[in-house]
């Protein structure tokens, strides 16, 4: 009997890795997308970034925009500041604000804000002003203590992470410390990007050390 | 090897399509693994407890001989010197440095641990003692500096350490520094 060849016509399998490809590469990018682009500077921490955080956004200009992770507690927040600051939202407005990414304006542009759809505000955040912040504990000016103190009331544990652009200057993100100092908020998060632990320093010492006792 | 055979078959090519598929599954784990592992971190951070009335005692609490205060400046630098520069009769000596792995700040933390571990073993410090840095960014610094300077804490093992504020004395000790070295490296 003549051989048979034994060649497989392999263009079926081309297509599944592709479309298994194509998958991974889209729906990688499914969660809400950032208002504003930081770069993180590096650290060594390994820690994960804890659920259910209230995220300080600090980009390179030293504008500052403000997101809940927790969506109820975002709610609670925004129907009382709505009824602290007589913004007189809507519910569909704030339904945007719930289901929205970072926001950084003023209150007296909250409104407008809210009223424009998810792409609008994707554009307006490019040259959002951020939140007024300084290292005043004074309500009316900071605008961001005034939103921490209130999240604070409905998000008691709420673990406080900070996004700060590596190049934003130093005297910007002093005042969102001093804010959240003022506000005897002293134990949070600064979120980066992870770096290797350099080798013959103390720490490598010690992570050489919690390997071998295999934990 | 993809082979087009152009005569002989006529209209009739053959394409090995092995390594294309190759080519895609490596593209897939590579998408796999570096969109698990891109997951940023977070640095856990204690400001120590400011109430306007403590501050002084703390600071006098840090013994010289322990201590060492670090200044960031701006274009990554880091200016340093021993003790917490309180004695306006006996200026600090002021030196600068830069984060960098060899010859930088680390390498000026290592030896700070070790002569305070040699003051301990001498008796002049306290078993209980411990290096104490107090870190003063400068207006001019950027958060890079900040976060580094902090992981450096961690990355040494420094158990004691402080930000505060920037005192005029310190920024006069820059400039003074600056001045006495233009072309600093």
């Amino acid at each position: 009997m003549p051989r048979k060849s034994t060649a497989i016509d392999m263009t079926a399998m081309c297509d599944v890795a592709f479309l298994l490809l194509t998958f991974f590469m889209l729906a990688t990018s499914f969660k809400p997308p950032e208002a504003v682009v930081v770069r993180t500077p590096g650290s060594t921490s390994t820690k994960p970034i804890p659920e259910g955080f209230i995220l300080i956004t600090l980009d390179k200009d030293g504008r500052v925009f403000f997101n809940i992770d927790d969506l109820n507690a975002k709610r609670a927040v925004i129907e009382q500041i709505n009824q602290e600051k007589g913004l007189g939202l809507t519910s569909a407005e704030m339904q945007s604000f719930v289901i929205g990414t970072d926001m950084g304006v003023k209150f007296s542009q909250l409104k407008s804000y809210l009223t424009l759809d998810g792409t609008q505000q994707k554009d307006f955040a490019k040259t959002a002003p951020g939140i007024p912040t300084d290292t005043t504990a004074d309500y009316e000016r900071n605008e961001l203590a005034f939103w921490l103190a209130t999240t604070q009331y409905h998000l008691p544990k709420g673990r406080i992470a900070i996004k700060a652009d590596g190049a934003a200057a130093y005297p910007e993100i002093n005042k969102v410390i001093s804010t959240l100092g003022k506000l005897k908020l002293f134990r949070f998060n600064f979120i980066t990007d992870p770096k290797g632990i350099p080798p013959g320093t103390a720490l490598y010492e010690e992570q050489m050390v919690g390997t071998k006792a295999g934990h | 090897m993809a082979e087009i055979e152009v005569k002989g078959k006529k209209g009739n090519p053959r394409i090995d399509l092995t390594p294309m598929v190759d080519l895609g599954f490596l593209l897939l784990t590579f998408f796999i693994m570096t969109t698990t592992m891109s997951k940023p971190k977070a640095m856990e951070i204690q400001m120590p407890y400011k109430d306007e009335k403590l501050t002084q005692e703390d600071q006098n609490k840090i013994k010289k001989d322990e201590a060492l205060t670090i200044l960031l400046s701006k274009d990554h630098r880091v200016y340093y010197y021993h003790g917490i520069g309180d004695d306006p009769a006996n200026p600090p000596k002021v030196e600068v440095t830069y984060f960098k792995d060899e010859g930088g700040i680390r390498d000026v933390l290592i030896e700070k641990k070790k002569s305070v571990q040699n003051l301990i073993s001498q008796g002049v410090l306290g078993a209980k003692d411990r290096v104490a840095v107090i870190i003063k960014p400068d207006v001019d610094c950027t958060t890079d500096d900040l976060i580094n300077i902090l992981d450096e804490m961690t990355i040494n093992a420094i158990p004691v350490y402080a930000v505060v504020d920037i005192t005029p004395v310190d920024k006069e000790f820059i400039t003074a520094t600056e001045q006495a070295n233009p072309t600093a490296q």
